[in-house]
């Protein structure tokens, strides 16, 4: 009963995550893609968590639901216009589907060619929360690492500053300088 | 017939070509970036699900996800600065048409 209920859960969290990403891809409207790929970040974490990853899952929901699509959402609608809606040609969507259909005939057979190493006792591993493992390793074995993603974070907001601002002001502030 | 480390590669295999698809198709920007997206969110769930079904020790796997988090944060907000920069510029993100460095 156990087993048939993860089951079913999985199959609905790939149909979702697999579903709003085809929408994402297909769909004309860019503001409807943006809306599709929440779907698609919030099934990516339920499937996270359903692996027992729940440090990853919740994450997940806070960056890329809270953070990186809201912040997609501000360009779709800072950049928008009505000329745009219609893109895609009926060229590059030839291409790009043979393009994808046989790179999908390759890869799928690699994953049940290939041996991997599955574990024994999947089963069994300890299903609890992962969250004092992962700021374990945070701190001691991936302290550098850490320390040098915070000063990347940090550069990158100050770069996205500079760069989003526009070429106006920065002459301003030269001018100031020369003043 | 339970749930293997198969089925999630194949999950991830069609995020990942749906994600080049859009990278190859769109001429939008902003579509580039959202294809962008689910290519590290399949990566990420690559990881985890190695992580869970490979022998493995310690969750290494967890922390590498992480880290890919991270770093997507970066390059969406860069990247939307950039994608912004050009709209002031050019008036448009149509791909095609931004093709000089200095306006």
């Amino acid at each position: 009963m156990d087993a048939l209920l993860t089951n079913l859960l999985f199959y609905f969290l790939a149909a979702v995550v697999l579903g709003s990403a085809a929408y994402t891809a297909f769909s004309p409207r860019l503001v409807h893609a943006a809306f599709s790929l929440l779907f698609t970040f919030f099934g990516l974490a339920c499937l996270y968590i359903l692996l027992g990853a729940d440090f990853v899952g919740i994450s997940q929901v806070v960056v890329y639901v809270g953070g990186i699509l809201v912040l997609l959402l501000f360009g779709v609608m800072f950049t928008q216009r009505l000329e745009d809606q219609n893109q895609v040609q009926t060229m590059q969507w030839k291409w790009g589907l043979g393009f994808l259909g046989l790179f999908f005939l390759i890869l799928v057979p690699v994953i049940y060619v290939t041996p991997w190493p599955v574990a024994e006792d999947v089963a069994a591993k300890p299903t609890g929360s992962t969250i004092a493992q992962v700021g374990e390793l945070l701190l001691t074995k991936y302290f550098l690492p850490f320390e040098i993603a915070s000063l990347l974070l940090l550069i990158a907001l100050v770069g996205a500053v500079v760069i989003a601002r526009g070429e106006a002001k920065t002459g301003e502030i030269e001018n100031l300088e020369v003043e | 017939m339970s749930i293997g480390l198969e089925h999630y590669l194949f999950i991830s295999i069609v995020l990942f070509l749906l994600g080049l698809f859009i990278i190859v198709t769109q001429r939008n920007g902003i579509r580039v970036l959202m294809g962008v997206e689910l290519i590290l969110n399949s990566a990420n769930l690559n990881l985890i699900a190695f992580n869970r079904y490979l022998p493995a020790v310690e969750i290494n796997g967890h922390i590498f996800a992480v880290f890919v988090i991270i770093l997507a944060a970066a390059e969406a907000a860069i990247a939307l600065a950039i994608v912004l920069s050009i709209y002031q510029q050019y008036s448009t993100i149509h791909l095609d048409e931004i093709s000089n460095m200095k306006h």
